[in-house]
């Protein structure tokens, strides 16, 4: 299956802008979209790491059922499930495979070891098969065939 | 003693692509067995060594059953039984 993370601009920034801020521990979140097969993240939820380390993450376990009945209430799936390393590559570790448990979701990763440049990358994991998959990062969606309820942003 | 039990996008293909099936039992370890007996595989996506799956979280209603007793927490008639599997992961 080819993928791509279509995203836009302000979502990756506050990626960005989240990771840098929990360096050296790990940040994490997850960027909610309509349930409707669009693949198309819109709503920017960053999470606490109930692990506060910088080689671990996990959703408080509160927190992760607050989240999923919101998404269910809204008709919305994990579009983009996303967390740092802090002192090694954007590449999904041995942990992260095995931990994966969301088949039809974008895994993207950041590094922030370097304090200047950041790696943005994004990855599907099913089954224990990590496949990287290119980004494409868009201003907005409004000239995306995905949806009739696009709205120009402002 | 009926409850719905809510299904996570991943252990779907165990009940053939419902997100929430009916179960009957008065703990979480009795529901899991219900669901079990009709839908092969769930259990051992949920259970190891007798006790909850390290990055399973299971709910009744609001209550993470890891504070509640595990497995052996009570299920009343009409409760909620949430299964969500962790999100979680991490250079180490």
């Amino acid at each position: 299956m080819f993928t791509v993370l279509r995203i836009r601009r302000d979502l990756v920034d506050a990626i960005v802008a989240h990771a840098r801020r929990d360096h050296p521990d790990e940040a994490c979140g997850v960027i909610a979209g309509p349930d409707d097969g669009s693949d198309r993240p819109e709503r920017f939820i960053p999470m606490v790491n109930a692990a506060r380390s910088p080689t671990f993450y996990e959703f408080d376990s509160g927190d992760l059922l607050k989240l999923y009945r919101e998404m269910a209430a809204n008709d919305e799936t994990p579009v983009v499930i996303y967390h740092s390393h802090t002192a090694t590559e954007a590449y999904p570790s041995r942990t992260d495979i095995k931990l994966a448990q969301e088949p039809f979701a974008h895994y993207v990763l950041v590094s922030t070891r370097d304090a200047d440049e950041h790696e943005f990358r994004s990855y599907r994991i099913v089954d224990g098969v990590v496949t990287e998959e290119p980004v494409e990062v868009v201003e907005s969606y409004m000239f995306a065939n995905t949806g009739s309820d696009d709205v120009p942003d402002a | 003693m009926a409850v719905t039990v809510s299904i996570p996008t991943i252990l779907r293909t165990h009940t053939g692509g419902e997100k929430s099936v009916e179960a009957s039992g008065k703990t979480v370890l009795e529901v899991i067995d219900d669901i079990e007996a009709r839908h092969g595989g769930l259990k051992a996506r949920l259970v190891k060594d007798e006790k909850l799956h390290r990055f399973v979280n299971v709910y009744v209603n609001d209550e993470d059953v890891r504070f509640s007793g595990g497995l052996d927490a009570e299920v009343k008639d009409g409760d909620t039984v949430t299964i969500l599997p962790a999100v979680a992961g991490g250079a180490r």
